[in-house]
Formats: C-alpha cells, sequence, structure tokens
C-alpha cells in the first residue's frame, strides 16, 4: 500500500516527485520516512556500483562515462554524486555534474549532488536513502561517486554491490599497495590517466596487490582506463557486468544485502537511541557532562553512561 | 533529531560566454556563508539549467552572464522551469546588465541583480532574506 501522495507520484514516474522525496529523505524530514515506507518494497532491483578514488582521479568524469554506456545499451541510470562538506562554514562546494554535463538533458539519467554534512566514511549518512528512492524510481543501475577518498572512506563498500575503486599514476610507492584500506573494497581496479607514463608501474603494484589478496571466487580485475578520451569504458562496463552476474550466481549477492540490511538496521538504531536518550534528558544534561568531560572531572565512557540511563 | 534543512543554489552562466571567474567567486562565497552550492559550469543552456535545478531540487539559482544575451535566455529559463514544476525557486543575476534592462528582469522573478564591483557580502545578505522558508 502507497500511502504517501509523492511516493505514488514517483512510482508513476513524476520526476518532480522523485526530487521533493529525495530532499525529504536527504533532510531526514518525517515526510521522508514516510515515503520511505512506502517505496522501500519497489526497490532492490537495480544495479549499484559504487566508484571511489583519491580526488582528481576522474571519478566524476569516469561515473558520466559508464553512465553513457549504460545509456547506449538502453538503460536508466541514477547517479548520486558526494562532495565534501567545508567543517568550518558547514557549506559544500558540488562541482561533480560539471563533467557530466551532457547526461543533464538525457530523461533517462537522474542526478543528485549531495554533501556529507560531517559524515567521514565518504558518503552522507542519507546516501544509502536516497539510493533506494533512485532504485524504488526505476532506474536499472545507480553509480554511487564518493568523495576523494583516500585510505579509510570505505562506507562505498556497504552501499553498493559493485565497487570501482580509481587509482592513477604518480600517487605513491608499492608500500602502499600493502597497506590496509580502499584497495581491500575493491571488486574491480582500475588505472584511469593510464595514457600518462608512469601508468604502468602502477598497473604493476596492484597486481602484486591482487595476487597477495584474493577475494574467494573472484578474481579483481586491473582495467586501464583514460577516461575523458572514453578509452576502455566498454571494458569497464563489461567487468561490471561480470561482477553482477558473479554475485546473483554464486549467492554473493544475499550475503551482500544481509550484510547491509543488518548494518543498516544497526546504524539507524544507534541514531534513534542516541536521539532518544539527548530530547529525553534536555539539552542540559549534555551541556553539564561536555563540561564535565573538558575539565577532565569526568571521563567520556561515564558520561555516556550517565547521558543514556537519562 | 530532524537537521535543519541546507539550502541548495544552484550557479549556473547560460549562454556561450565562457568567462566564469565571477560565477565562481560568487559559488565560493556562498559556500562560506554556509549554503550547498551546485556549480554547473560553463556554456548551459536554458533547458539544462532547469534540469538541474530539477534533479538538485534547488531554492535558489543564480545566473551569471557576460554575453549580453539575458534578455534571449532568462526568460528561456523561467519558461524551462515553470514546465518542470520548478517555479517556487528564487531567481537572481549577476554579470553585465544594463540598469534599463533590469525592470523588466524583476518582471520575469529575478529580484535581485548583481552586476561589476558587487560585493559577495551583498550577495550573501540577498540570497539569506529572500532564500524561501519552504516548509517541505
Amino acid at each position: 500500500m502507497v500511502a504517501t501522495d509523492l511516493a505514488n507520484r514517483l512510482l508513476k514516474g513524476d520526476r518532480w516527485a522523485l526530487t521533493r522525496v529525495l530532499t525529504h529523505v536527504e533532510n531526514r524530514y518525517a515526510e521522508g520516512r514516510d515515503e520511505l515506507r512506502d517505496l522501500y518494497s519497489r526497490s532492490g532491483r537495480a544495479h549499484i556500483v559504487g566508484i571511489t578514488g583519491p580526488t582528481g582521479s576522474g571519478k566524476s568524469t569516469l561515473t558520466g562515462a559508464l553512465a553513457r554506456e549504460y545509456r547506449k545499451r538502453g538503460s536508466t541510470v541514477g547517479i548520486v554524486a558526494v562532495d565534501p562538506t567545508s567543517p568550518f562554514s558547514h557549506g559544500a562546494i558540488l562541482g561533480d555534474r560539471i563533467r557530466m554535463q551532457d547526461l543533464t538533458a538525457d530523461p533517462g539519467v537522474f542526478i543528485r549532488s549531495m554533501a556529507t554534512r560531517g559524515a567521514m566514511g565518504g558518503l552522507a549518512a542519507a546516501t544509502s536513502d536516497v539510493v533506494t528512492v533512485l532504485d524504488a524510481a526505476g532506474k536499472d543501475v545507480v553509480l554511487v561517486e564518493t568523495v576523494g577518498a583516500g585510505q579509510d572512506e570505505i562506507d562505498i563498500a556497504d552501499t553498493a554491490h559493485t565497487t570501482v575503486v580509481i587509482n592513477i599514476p604518480g600517487a605513491g610507492d608499492d608500500m602502499q599497495a600493502i597497506k590496509a584500506g580502499i584497495l581491500e573494497i575493491a571488486d574491480i581496479l582500475v588505472v584511469n590517466k593510464a595514457d600518462h607514463p608512469a601508468a604502468e608501474s602502477v598497473f604493476k603494484q596492484l597486481h602484486i596487490f591482487t595476487d597477495l589478496q584474493r577475494q574467494e571466487g573472484w578474481d579483481v580485475p586491473i582495467l586501464k582506463t583514460v577516461a575523458h578520451k572514453e578509452q576502455g569504458i566498454t571494458e569497464l562496463f563489461d567487468a561490471v557486468q561480470k561482477h553482477r552476474n558473479y554475485l546473483s550466481e554464486s549467492g554473493r549477492l544475499k550475503d551482500l544485502r544481509r550484510h547491509r540490511a543488518r548494518r543498516q538496521l544497526l546504524v539507524i538504531a544507534q541514531t534513534m537511541l542516541l536521539e532518544r536518550a539527548v530530547s529525553a534528558s534536555g539539552g542540559e544534561l549534555v551541556d553539564e557532562l561536555v563540561d564535565a568531560i573538558a575539565a577532565h572531572e569526568l571521563d567520556p565512557h561515564s558520561a555516556a553512561e550517565r547521558l543514556i540511563a537519562g | 533529531m530532524a537537521e535543519e534543512r541546507k539550502l541548495k543554489v544552484i550557479i549556473a552562466k547560460p549562454g556561450l560566454d565562457g568567462h566564469d571567474r565571477g560565477a565562481k567567486v560568487v559559488a565560493r562565497a556562498l559556500r562560506d556563508a554556509g549554503f550547498e552550492v551546485v556549480y554547473t559550469g560553463i556554456r548551459q543552456t536554458p533547458e539544462m539549467i532547469a534540469e538541474t535545478a530539477l534533479q538538485e531540487d534547488a531554492d535558489v539559482i543564480g545566473l551569471s552572464i557576460l554575453s549580453g544575451a539575458h534578455l534571449e535566455l532568462f526568460p528561456r529559463v523561467v519558461d524551462e522551469l515553470k514546465k518542470r514544476g520548478m517555479d517556487d525557486v528564487v531567481l537572481f543575476g549577476g554579470g553585465i546588465i544594463p540598469q534599463d534592462d533590469i525592470p523588466q528582469l524583476e518582471k520575469l522573478g529575478f529580484k535581485g541583480i548583481f552586476g561589476p564591483g558587487s560585493s559577495t557580502l551583498d550577495i550573501i545578505e540577498w540570497v539569506k532574506q529572500n532564500a524561501p522558508r519552504r516548509a517541505a
């Protein structure tokens, strides 16, 4: 049963309703929660592809190129592009669309920019809900572009079915390849700007990395792209499709869904509990405890216990 | 804890002139004032600007133009916005716009026009004053 008017209109293909629902969900309005309730059972059909990598590695250009590849084959595409919020002004410049201008006029593509608003994992807190809405709106594939990611911005792996990690030439030595973090979440590795002379050595380092770290049942491919010349994009598309088939045939997709469901449940419940504790105790207790911790009179763990006890 | 709604501003350059230093300065100033600013890049058609406003659910659009085609392009942006049901977006403009043209643009809904020498503080203040307190 679809109870809300906007969700109803969204399901009928109304793009205005879609954009408003996204705003409700992004801003955590009560309407947004009702609309998500209506839409959740209609989601779960889209393939969700995460695209991550360092600042300036060509994420937006590659995302745009991959979207075009899907459009050539008749698939509809949702894109969620995340950019950082300034820790000082809390404002943000959302500039990823610049690299996807030609897609703006295509009715088969819907691009939404999001600011991180203080979230640290490379996405915004509401990104996963925004993906759900685009999925319910019938997009065949949703591409999620993270903020410029270094080593630890790995939330994308909990949101996407297929995670593409972009590398670029000249960004560190082979020590980087054995550190923990972002390379480990890759289902597909890409060396973008592969026309650069140093690309070959990155390519080799990544091979050393994948030889050491094998995913069971899936060999992480390493692809070369030059995104702004659209080189290597068909191969990337094929690799994503191959991974998608692998997920469904091997049963990994079910595991991923359960893993994601558990994480969502726990993260949302955690937020709710915190909100309840804070609103039940009123702002004064929080201030009081903050003062006590800052003055080193009370340790933060004991303070948190008191906050939750109310 | 319902977050306070962040206002989303689109800064766009319609038409064929490629000078976007001013647009970028305004975008950055609005960012520093706490807005979430989508910058579209140069050479945007009215359709592209309106479509971006729809997809991003913009509260405010600022158009920057130096080519002199504002009387041609600004009304087309307004039309395209209307077509998409986005007629509640607050509009302002900037660039090289003769005084004589301002009343006509105001009639279209561009209540703020900022020419060369405008202070970014004035623009920020204007956006803060005029940005809608849209309920939802």
